[in-house]
């Protein structure tokens, strides 16, 4: 990693060392670099442990130049955008003691949803000197007719936690805003905040115009030593400043000494075990992967609180006044332990979590390194942390991920492709702003990473679709929503489009939910429920409410709930008896998938066997056992297995690529499979594999004709069979459906809004069918597509797979299952069984209706 | 009969005796009468697409009309029919008409060509009679069937209507299944949309309740056909 130079000696005046020599502080090297760097003309990506004093250095260059600020006129100086609202909120409050302390003239104003309207006017006409936001409000800032003016003595931008920004559509958002702000603002520089990355160049590139023959400003600002690192390759590049050491984190696995089960994700076995380290440590945050994982694990632990720690639960389904309820408690003090998902991965310093306790499978090096550093933020203080199994599978992943942070390797996602859908929300808001001419606009976009490689023919496209829709049936020239005027620049057409403009901001599509409300049964009239008045309790997502039946119980805010019916968009619940177990498990697996990254660790863990000496007892001998039996698979080699079971023929692959690779594999080879009439009914897949069982024998088959598996793993099922599937895959759909909303072809639906009448509702997959029939080019699919690729379906990652396999196939055909098959077989039942047509289910049902009918 | 020889018999095609006329529920949503070789659709809500684009600025595919009537070519191409029932909301608004491309407009002649083509008049499109070929009835008499774009409450036997869209969810092992359906009881019969940008109304709803007080069988449109599920197989969304 390049070390920064020393451009020139940080001017720190005075009263800035007399106030962190009063705290008995002197600024840290890192510091007083980003301050040189700024102070040069220069931006930068500060790269730094927790508790490394990030946020200070972020503002110091814009605390000391507001400090010798001689004119009077007041106009927005510094911009600070953060992931999450509630950062903002705590930002503010953290800068008022050096401001305060050293009475420097400077006002500080956050504006987030939250903003009431007559202040968010205010800000306006009277902008505070710093000003702290989050990408959303950026963006409908940017899009306001008084934009230009609001922003034009704009001089630093802070991203703070850039390294979770850039990896989503947010950071799409963000880095399209940022090009505007490079043009609105020419002297301004960009600060990044960022935890340590695999590829810091990315981010650096992500914070400065990537667009060489314009640069940002247009002539002005030149020879001011604007001129940014350059690579090799001449990418324009901001300068990195990082901040070494930090203590090692104090990380182990938690031994519970018992043997592990083969499948499953509780970690019911260790809650003994963590209970009683809540019981010796101030505060101590317990990670899980799921929503569910954490409601278990919070009702697991409160059956063991004898002692009735103050322990809590944090995820986001559950009301956000609740959440805030036990940020505030935990803020004050007053917990010993929060149950939590990623809601609590990013976000305010708790300060004194002496512990961290991540429950499940790691699933990546970073996103556990990011976990473990919420405990001590001091960065001279190891954190303490430990990794948690759930099943033997998983202690090879704790192996792996322990090894990883050992090494302070990395595995965060490669740099984003600029998606198109984000694209066309910022092309409707910058003609909302102010006309735009398209070439100008053009040239800004591509001072955007993430748009770098946007061709103009692309760019065109996505203006068509924004003006109408994109459609090669030229059907809505007469209602456009952007006009080409005789000067060639795009006006918006009036003042609606602009308001839905502003209600379809933003890239964050949530599934639909529906309210969770207590009723009350009626007494005497059992199964009679009354349906309003009670609580709500927060909510779940609508796919998993219509898989509810009346009677159904199920996890939820910490209770065991009874499912009483659906009542208005609202999910009626009561609490079911002491002792219930919950029936419905909903996912049990992890939503993350297994990073690439371990799972390449992981393979290489099994294929050594002088590697299983650092594993845990229990764990080698189930490995020596599978070598027995079967065979283990080289570290690049793919291990597939077909045996017969129950009447039923298996056949069991171990690509380690995470689960929803494995989903994408076992749709496609299931198609695959029913094509030479193996007749499969079905597959289920986790992390590490997919079990398929067929009602014909597959063991003869490839026997009877070699190369029968290797045809069967061929990359070409990417080609034709990957198309007929994306067809009909609920996945794509939902993702289709996420890009039609970013885009505003479809309009949100907000929390609360209840459902429109049948006549007016067009269902996205209805869109999506007709679309793919009759303009398979279109914009939209081509954004779904490029979404499939990384998201849901993660079609890249099994593309490389298969590419990695090519020839390494190891086929064992045995006569009963290996153990390492069982852990896949263990799934099956618990995860959702995949590849039962609609048909199947129908038929199925109609069968009962015969039956009855027949008596 | 045995439980063999009834599924092979709803295999064939899902045939829905009503007031002695015979009738065949086709699996894209149409209604067959074969003796009066009449065939009915209801609810094309053609034009939706461009009627969304008008009203709210919503550039939805405006594909839905050639989709539709691409359907429908398909239906009439099999059975050849002497007359076509449109059941009302045939377009999703009186102007709809008017905003046909040349080239749909061509199509839904050549399926008016050589035979009887009925337009039923709905509650979206009460207006609808000029330049779209056919002609233009409030209700119509087929035999002893009563064909009328609403159901009525208390209509006499062997009424066949559309407008409430119906659909159906089956939902098994954590799996749902949602398809638009048709509802019937052997008195009356209520029609599923057969337009491309129709949503569905479950037939759990109330408004079914008046309709068909004794219950009712839903007939889903699966993939391959036409499945007969009864009530206590149905879900709510």
């Amino acid at each position: 990693m390049q070390a920064p130079s020393r451009v020139q000696t940080p001017i720190l005046p005075p009263r800035f060392a007399a106030w962190f020599a009063s705290r008995g502080w002197s600024a840290r090297p890192h510091q007083l670099d980003l301050l040189a760097t700024v102070q040069a003309g220069r931006s930068a990506l500060l790269v730094a442990p927790t508790g490394a004093g990030k946020t200070l250095a972020g503002f110091l260059p814009s605390l000391v130049a507001l400090s010798e600020r001689t004119t009077k006129e007041r106009r927005l100086h510094t911009l600070y955008v953060s992931p999450l609202k509630a950062l903002a909120v705590d930002i503010a409050r953290n800068l008022e003691a050096p401001i305060e302390g050293m009475g420097l003239p400077v006002t500080v104003e956050t504006r987030t949803g939250d903003t009431p309207a007559h202040k968010r006017a205010r800000q306006i006409q009277r902008p505070p000197d710093i000003l702290l936001t989050t990408p959303e409000q950026l963006s409908l800032l940017l899009a306001h007719r008084e934009a230009e003016e609001f922003f034009a003595g704009l001089r630093t931008i802070v991203l703070d936690e850039l390294h979770a920004l850039v990896t989503s559509k947010r950071g799409d958002l963000l880095s399209l805003a940022l090009a505007r702000l490079r043009r609105l603002a020419p002297d301004s520089q960009a600060i990044g905040l960022s935890a340590t990355v695999r590829e810091p160049d990315e981010l650096r590139k992500y914070l400065v115009s990537q667009n060489p023959g314009r640069v940002a400003g247009e002539g002005k600002g030149q020879g001011k030593g604007k001129g940014q690192g350059k690579t090799s390759a001449g990418t324009a590049m901001a300068d990195l400043v990082v901040v070494k050491g930090g203590a090692k984190p104090d990380l182990h696995m938690l031994d519970v000494n018992r043997t592990l089960p083969l499948s499953g994700h509780t970690a019911w076995h260790a809650m003994p075990a963590i209970y009683e380290l809540i019981r010796q440590h101030r505060m101590v945050l317990v990670f899980v992967n799921t929503r569910l994982q954490a409601e278990y694990t919070f009702q697991e632990l409160w059956r063991l609180n004898d002692d009735t720690l103050p322990i809590a639960l944090h995820h986001g389904s559950l009301d956000a006044t609740q959440r805030r309820r036990v940020e505030a408690a935990m803020a004050a003090g007053q917990l010993r332990a929060i149950v939590c998902t990623a809601t609590l991965d990013l976000g305010i310093d708790w300060g004194d979590v002496d512990l961290v306790v991540n429950v499940g499978a790691p699933k990546g090096a970073s996103r556990i390194m990011q976990r473990i550093g919420r405990a001590n933020h001091r960065m001279d203080e190891p954190s303490k942390a430990y990794l948690v199994p759930g099943n033997r599978f998983e202690m090879l992943e704790c192996r792996a991920a322990l090894d990883a942070v050992e090494e302070a390797a990395q595995d965060t996602p490669d740099a984003r492709l600029g998606a198109p859908d984000v694209l066309a929300q910022h092309v409707l808001g910058m003609a909302c702003a102010d006309a735009f001419d398209p070439l100008d606009l053009y040239e800004e976009v591509i001072s955007a990473s993430p748009y770098a490689t946007l061709s103009w023919e692309d760019f065109e496209a996505v203006v068509d679709y924004v003006a109408t829709g994109g459609y090669a049936l030229r059907a809505y020239e007469r209602f456009a929503k952007i006009l080409r005027g005789a000067d060639g620049k795009w006006r918006v057409r009036d003042a609606r489009v602009a308001q839905q403009y502003r209600m379809n901001i933003g890239t964050i599509v949530e599934s639909t939910h529906i309210k969770v409300r207590m009723a009350r049964a009626l007494r005497g009239k059992p199964g009679t429920v009354l349906p309003r008045g009670g609580r709500v309790l927060g909510e779940i997502e609508e796919d998993f409410a219509e898989t509810l039946t009346t009677g159904d119980t199920f996890l939820f805010a910490g209770e065991v709930l009874r499912f009483e019916g659906l009542a208005e968009d609202e999910c009626l619940v009561t609490r079911a008896g002491p002792g219930t177990d919950p029936a419905i498990p909903s996912y049990a697996g992890s939503k993350f998938p297994l990073s690439t990254f371990l799972a390449a660790r992981v393979r290489a863990i099994i294929a050594d066997p002088f590697e299983w000496d650092r594993l845990p007892a229990q764990l080698s001998n189930y490995l020596a056992l599978q070598r027995k039996h079967s065979a283990l698979p080289g570290e690049r080699d793919l291990l597939v297995e077909t045996y017969p079971r129950a009447g039923r023929f298996y056949l069991t692959a171990f690509p380690f690529e995470g689960r929803l690779a494995h989903q994408t594999l076992g749709m496609l080879l299931t198609r695959r499979l029913e094509r030479a009439r193996l007749r499969p009914l079905g597959f289920a897949a986790n992390d590490y594999g997919i079990a398929i069982w067929c009602t014909k024998d597959l063991s003869e088959r490839a026997a009877l004709s070699p190369g029968f598996m290797e045809a069967l793993f061929d990359e070409d099922m990417l080609g034709d069979d990957l198309e007929a599937w994306l067809d009909e895959s609920a996945m794509m759909k939902r993702t289709f459906r996420q890009c039609a909303v970013i885009a505003g072809l479809i309009e949100r639906r907000f929390p609360g809004q209840k459902k429109t009448g049948r006549q007016v509702t067009i269902s996205t997959d209805l869109i999506y069918d007709v679309l793919r029939r009759h303009q398979p080019d279109h914009l939209l699919l081509r954004a779904a597509r490029q979404d499939a690729a990384t998201g849901l379906l993660d079609v890249t990652r099994l593309g490389m797979m298969l590419r990695r396999i090519r020839g390494r196939i190891t086929h064992r055909a045995l006569d009963r299952v290996s153990p390492l098959s069982v852990s896949v077989m263990l799934e099956i039942g618990r995860e959702r069984v995949y590849g039962e047509g609609a048909d199947e289910i129908l038929a199925e049902a109609e069968a009962e209706l015969l039956q009855e009918a027949l008596g | 009969m045995a439980l063999g020889q009834k599924l092979e018999k709803t295999v064939k095609g899902t045939d829905h005796p009503l007031a002695g006329e015979a009738l065949s529920l086709d699996r894209t949503g149409a209604l067959w009468l074969p003796e009066h070789r009449t065939l009915v659709v209801s609810d094309l809500h053609l034009e939706k697409g461009s009627s969304f684009a008008a009203r709210s600025g919503q550039f939805l595919p405006p594909y839905d009309t050639r989709e539709t009537l691409a359907c429908l070519h398909e239906v009439i191409q099999r059975l050849d029919p002497a007359c076509v029932v449109a059941l009302g909301d045939s377009f999703h608004d009186a102007r709809g008409p008017e905003r046909m491309e040349p080239g749909d407009r061509a199509m839904l002649s050549a399926l008016q060509e050589g035979r009887d083509w009925v337009w039923i008049a709905g509650n979206h499109d009460a207006a609808v009679s000029e330049g779209v070929g056919g002609r233009y009835c409030e209700t119509l008499t087929i035999g002893g069937l009563t064909l009328r774009h609403e159901p009525l409450a208390g209509a006499g036997e062997g009424e066949i209507a559309g407008h409430l869209h119906p659909c159906g969810k089956v939902s098994m092992r954590g799996r749902s299944v949602r398809r638009r359906c048709f509802v019937g009881d052997g008195h009356r019969l209520v029609m599923p949309a057969f337009g491309a940008y129709t949503g569905g109304l479950n037939v759990r709803d109330s408004a079914f309740e008046p309709l068909f007080p004794n219950g009712f069988t839903a007939y889903l449109l699966g993939d391959g056909r036409v499945f007969a599920i009864g009530r206590t197989m149905l879900g709510r969304d």
